[in-house]
């Protein structure tokens, strides 16, 4: 396994690199170290997961490589360009709940980035999509109709429509049910195997992350610092029995140490 | 070279169950239109048979009862009166309360508005003008009427202004309420697509505020009505209203047409009532 991804790191250039990002925000009660001197190149077409407990400065990461927060200090660019605020053509972003709009119908959802870009609606592909999500029927349906995984599925649809090359994930299955969450894995892996898309997928699950990912990256807790990057060599198409290989729970484990360790047991591992 | 949009300067929304624009303002949509309406066949027989009995027995009563006309009119002589006198003389009266309602209240409610859009832009201008907008608000604008018309002689111009005056306040407060919403996920997720400041006012901020916007259009037009008609039993203009015309029933003792000019003004109410009702079903259901 070492074979196969090692040649890979050397040879695919940094789709998005993080250098050196760090976030303090200015609260009431004083500077808020949420972030200190993240570094990492994400590679063209990976799917890779950030771990870390809550508070640790996940969402601050994603926010800053979404462009719609700037950063203390560090920078990042995509695609060998500085991110100094949104890139709507590039970068697609989903959020910690759906966050759809409740005055508009799915299909208004959907249609509304193609509104603020004011560019012609593809309805075939949106089509497709609601049919691949299993939302075919209720693209007339508004947002409080629907389940949390329906809604988060709808969201899922009105950023792949804009065909981003980045999807950022932010905890976008924190909310969901055990099942639900295991269907909105495979229904992701599935969607992705048929792109060329650069996945950020934020989590705080340990399961979720090994389960999705190319590479899992793990954070301290605040302030957020890359603790250690865990290669994921099992195979693809991946399948839900493959959470119950003892390599796969050893796996969980190893991770579990090393979130608790704040980072030094990869250290010692090392 | 895009920007990071100042207006999220750095503050993540919290994802909770609750939506994170739910700060009403003294009055909200569901508060208004939440009383329970009539569905079945049953309830709305029901709410028939009330009417009819409360008709028909006050008429009882009063005939039984022998009351004159002048200390109670008897409602069918109300009705009477009120279908053979409507297109002679009613509908006139009803026409010149209505057009300086109508007038004045597209004043008010328009600079209401646009003033509550502004000012919510700017929160250090807002806080200033709080105080002065409360002011508007309690002041009973029927007041300024027989002044106005001192200086503005006896066309519909007073009364315009007053019910302006009245019903735009009302407007602006609610209308702020809602503009100051502001939901930073929906913002945030307008500027991912790289919205700019008019697209999140039109697509983000107005339809966020639009429920509390149709709430003081609601509001706005029931003090409308009532200072016009309020206005013009204080001084009404050369062409009568209906306010001129309750007073002027009454100071005759002329109770069938004073009961129907009440009749009247309690439709009007009710369908301006009506009006926003299913205007709100229409654009602010998505709260409920
Ligand atoms: N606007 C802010 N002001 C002060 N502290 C903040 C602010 N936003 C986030 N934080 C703090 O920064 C830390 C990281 O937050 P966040 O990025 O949301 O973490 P995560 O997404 O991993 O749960 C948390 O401890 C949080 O309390
Ligand atoms: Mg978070």
């Amino acid at each position: 396994m070492v074979l196969i991804t090692a040649p890979r790191t050397v040879q695919t250039p940094a789709k998005l690199r993080i250098n050196g990002a760090t976030k303090i925000y200015e609260s009431k009660s004083g500077p808020v170290h949420a972030l200190e001197d993240f570094s990492l190149d994400v590679r063209e077409g990976e799917l890779i997961c950030i771990l870390g407990p809550s508070g640790c400065g996940k969402t601050t990461l994603l926010w800053a490589l979404s462009g719609l927060h700037a950063l203390t200090r560090g920078e990042v660019a995509l695609d060998g360009r500085p991110v100094t605020g949104p890139r709507p053509n590039e970068l697609g972003m989903i959020f910690q709940d759906a966050n759809l709009l409740p005055w508009r119908n799915l299909r208004q959802n959907i249609h509304f980035p193609f509104e603020i870009k004011r560019r012609p609606v593809p309805r075939q592909r949106i089509t497709a999509l609601l049919h691949e999500t299993g939302l075919t029927g209720f693209d007339g349906s508004y947002p409080r109709e629907l389940s949390g995984g329906m809604q988060q599925r709808a969201s899922i649809v009105r950023a792949l429509a804009q065909e981003p090359s980045v999807l950022l994930m932010d905890e976008p299955f924190g909310a969901l049910d055990a099942f639900t969450r295991d269907e909105m894995n495979l229904l992701l892996l599935r969607l992705w195997s048929e792109s060329a898309q650069t996945i950020v997928f934020v989590t705080h699950n340990i399961s979720e992350a090994i389960f999705l990912g190319d590479r899992v990256v793990v954070m301290t807790p605040r302030p957020g610092r890359l603790a250690r990057i865990y290669d994921i060599d099992l195979p693809r198409p991946r399948t839900i029995d493959m959470m119950f290989e003892p390599s796969f729970i050893e796996l969980i484990q190893d991770i579990k140490r090393t979130v608790e360790a704040g980072g030094r047991h990869s250290v010692e591992v090392e | 070279m895009s920007e990071v949009p100042s207006e999220l300067r750095d503050e993540i929304p919290s994802f909770d169950s609750k939506p994170a624009h739910v700060d009403h303002g003294p009055i909200d949509w569901s508060g208004l239109t939440s009383i329970r309406t009539a569905k079945s066949a049953l309830e709305i027989g029901s709410i028939v048979a009330l009417a009819a009995a409360v008709f028909f027995g006050l008429e009882g009563i009063l005939r039984w009862t022998d009351t004159p006309t002048y200390v109670f009119p008897k409602p069918i002589d109300i009705v009477r009166t009120l279908a053979n006198q409507f297109t002679d003389v009613y509908a006139h009266h009803l026409w010149v309360t209505m057009s300086e309602f109508l007038a004045g209240y597209a004043i008010g409610a328009t600079v209401g508005l646009a003033l509550a859009a502004l000012i919510t832009q700017k929160p250090f201008a807002e806080k200033v003008i709080a105080p002065y907008v409360l002011v508007m608000v309690t002041m009973p604008m029927i007041a300024f009427v027989p002044f106005l018309r001192l200086k503005m002689g006896f066309g519909s111009w007073p009364l315009i202004i007053a019910v302006a005056l009245a019903a735009g306040p009302m407007v602006m407060i609610n209308a702020a309420t809602g503009f100051r919403r502001t939901d930073l996920a929906k913002i945030a997720l307008a500027r991912s697509y790289g919205a700019n400041t008019f697209q999140i006012f039109r697509k983000i901020r107005f339809p966020l505020a639009l429920p509390m916007i149709i709430v003081g259009f609601m509001v706005g037009s029931i003090f409308g009505l009532l200072t016009a008609v309020g206005g013009e039993m204080v001084a009404a203009s050369e062409e009568g209203g209906l306010g001129e015309r309750l007073v002027y029933y009454s100071s005759l003792a002329r109770m069938d047409e004073f009961g129907a000019i009440i009749l009247i003004i309690a439709a009007l109410g009710v369908s301006i009532y009506v009006l926003f009702y299913f205007i709100g079903k229409r654009w602010a259901s998505w709260e409920a």
